[in-house]
């Protein structure tokens, strides 16, 4: 089987697969139990949601601490701004969805099913709701929906855990890790939509099939969303492996010259365009070199955009998503990001240049989630990819469409 | 076997009051807005009693001391 | 003659304990302040309120047990612990009584703050806004020398100096930098009312 496999089947313009199509469609799913389990784990399937962990392994530690009492939080927050693959998933394809969810409901002995959808995605959200009154009785008793605020912080694990629990969408301190004490504290699986998509494949296919597709030792298909300078921007389902020049050029090819690709979103890293077009998409050829698919969003960032004036608006967009808990990253970001806006419009200093590198290097990793981790790795790979740039940035202040 | 002993801290309870850094400068100072930047490596034996005192001196209890083994 | 002593050691200790108990609520009020200065290091507040009130629960102490095993009050151990059950001044103090009690369960409280939590002695923490005036009017309702000048004298500083750091207090914005930014987010990611 070659081509898309998440995307496959009617045409996504038609809007969600209902339930009695997508049974008919795929059939039931083969796979349970341990069987499941140790076939996630050989496939090499990981989380989709930005960690790119292994989610066998994640199943058999929840499995072993799971006593009939384990939540199954289904994310799909998509709090990061460009990321369009969770929401086009959820409304064209929530049966694949959740079965994934039931699946892992039934082998991980979960007491319950949150699905846990962005409230800015309304059509995806009514998708969901509606695959769920489909559903049969015994899995419709246990799922419930909850809607994540629209803030960038709401589909961080503690954060989902905390409002589905105690009404705020706030990140909580760890440990204990949701995993351990999450929801009702319980243990908790959180997992990205498109992960519980593949798996729902997985446990109809096996793992062999899994494998099967995927170029230069990476195994299965992704979901990436392509922004900025190319053709036809959007959503695609590729080959794991393929480098980012591949997909660009499936996705129509560049529509300008480009100087550098963001490749992550806001929590991830920017590179210059000639290293990019060789990256494998592939979480752990990616991880090796220091980098990071995250939440899979290539954005491909023309020449004729400035890239100091682009780095200092994601900056500022992350400092005022600072859920203020943690004094390093309120008001860390906020300085990082007022310098890079001061050199954005006032043109380079030396004082600001210096204030950024000190600054990044205090606010990393004090902050009691990953957030000003995040938003520090971004501004390094500008400072690293733009460094021309920010060395003679020019005073001006470009009014550039977001 | 020997036992490392660590400080903790929470971010989400510190409120920057900073009498942690008054009291183990050798260990905790505060950065530019006034929360504390804290030492990872182990605290030598000498200022244990000092860092229980300032672990038991935070108003909001967000210092905590952690004790580790480690193989020699 | 040992009755007299007793007696001037009850309403000695009282007028004391009155001073250290404002006194420690001034500087808990400096505490949530933060105040510091370039002579005065920032613990220095809350560790000079703890031993302070500390030392106001031994004057304490020492004005209940005089004042219950002097003769000439006909006071039994009851009425330092059972409010109002005394004959004496019954509801004067009753009110000492209600005062030493809260004192006692916020020592307790805060020397336990670790076994407790901090939620836990916050609330009961707050009762302290509640024991000083409880006992500045037991003070001069049960205080034969309520109208002695020294006593007026002492009762008026005290009860200026705390009004003034508690007006102080509610007139600054609150010390902590992330207040007003922490409530705002929290505003904007709670669950929604349907849900």
């Amino acid at each position: 089987m070659s081509g898309p496999r998440l995307l496959a089947g009617p045409d996504l313009g038609a809007g969600a697969e209902g339930y009695a199509d997508h049974v008919r469609r795929l059939g039931p799913t083969t796979l349970a139990g341990r069987a499941l389990i140790e076939a996630l784990v050989r496939s090499g399937v990981t989380g989709r949601g930005g960690a790119s962990f292994p989610a066998g392994l994640k199943w058999r530690a929840l499995a072993a601490t799971s006593k009939g009492s384990a939540v199954i939080v289904v994310n799909g927050a998509e709090g990061e701004p460009q990321s369009h693959k969770d929401r086009l998933l959820m409304r064209t394809r929530p049966h694949l969805i959740l079965d994934g969810a039931f699946l892992a409901a039934r082998t991980l002995r979960a007491a319950s099913v949150v699905v846990y959808v962005g409230e800015e995605h309304r059509a995806a959200y009514a998708a969901m709701e509606r695959a769920l009154r489909e559903r049969p009785e015994a899995e419709r008793r246990v799922a419930r929906m909850a809607a994540a605020p629209h803030r960038y912080v709401a589909g961080e694990s503690s954060a989902a855990v905390h409002l589905i629990d105690g009404g705020i969408a706030t990140p909580t301190t760890t440990p204990p890790h949701s995993r351990e004490r999450g929801v009702a504290a319980a243990p908790t699986l959180m997992q990205n939509v498109e992960t519980l998509a593949h798996i729902a494949l997985i446990a109809r296919y096996g793992d062999a099939w899994y494998r099967s597709m995927g170029r230069r030792g990476a195994a299965g298909t992704l979901m990436v969303t392509i922004a900025g300078g190319v053709k036809k921007p959007g959503v695609l389902e590729i080959e794991a492996g393929i480098t980012i020049g591949e997909a660009v050029a499936m996705a129509g090819g560049l529509s300008e010259p480009a100087a550098a690709v963001l490749l992550g979103g806001y929590f991830g890293a920017w590179m210059p365009a000639v290293k990019a077009w060789e990256l494998p998409l592939d979480a752990e050829a990616l991880r090796a070199g220091g980098l990071g698919l995250g939440c899979g969003v290539i954005g491909v960032q023309p020449a004729s955009r400035c890239g100091v004036c682009d780095t200092a608006r994601i900056m500022r967009y992350l400092a005022e998503e600072s859920s203020a808990q943690c004094g390093p990253c309120f008001f860390g970001l906020r300085a990082l990001s007022d310098a890079c806006s001061r050199v954005a419009e006032r043109g380079t200093n030396r004082d600001d240049m210096a204030r950024l590198k000190r600054w990044a290097v205090e606010v990393q990793g004090r902050g009691a989630c990953k957030h000003p981790d995040g938003a520090v790795m971004f501004l390094r790979s500008a400072l690293s990819t733009f460094s021309d740039e920010f060395a003679s940035h020019p005073a001006h202040w470009r009014q550039q469409p977001a | 076997m020997k036992t490392e002993m660590r400080l903790t801290i929470d971010r989400i309870k510190c409120d920057g009051h900073g009498l942690c850094a008054e009291l183990l400068p050798e260990l905790i100072r505060l950065d530019d807005w006034g929360y504390p930047i804290i030492a990872s490596a182990p605290i030598p034996e000498r200022l244990a009693s000092l860092a229980q005192r300032a672990v038991a001196t935070c108003p909001v209890l967000a210092l905590a001391l952690r004790r580790e083994s480690r193989p020699r | 003659m040992s009755d007299t002593i007793l007696w001037y050691t009850t309403r000695g200790a009282g007028a004391v304990s009155m001073i250290l108990l404002s006194a420690v609520v001034v500087l808990g009020v400096l505490s949530s302040l933060r105040f510091h200065s370039a002579g005065w290091p920032r613990f220095l507040t809350p560790a000079l309120h703890r031993n302070l009130a500390l030392m106001t629960l031994v004057f304490l102490a020492l004005h209940v047990v005089t004042a219950v095993v002097d003769p000439f009050t006909h006071l039994g151990w009851v009425a330092a612990i059972v409010p109002f059950s005394s004959y004496y001044h019954t509801v004067w103090l009753g009110l000492g009584t209600i005062a030493f009690e809260l004192l006692v369960a916020i020592a307790v409280t805060s020397l336990l703050r670790d076994v407790i939590g901090q939620a836990a002695w916050r609330a009961i923490h707050w009762l302290a806004y509640a024991s000083w005036p409880v006992a500045v009017i037991h003070g001069f309702g049960t205080g034969t020398d309520a109208l002695s000048a020294w006593f007026v004298v002492l009762s008026i500083v005290c009860v200026v100096s705390v009004t003034i750091a508690i007006v102080y207090r509610l007139l600054q914005p609150p010390a902590d930098p992330l207040a007003s930014a922490r409530g705002e987010f929290r505003s904007g990611v709670s669950r929604r009312p349907n849900q």
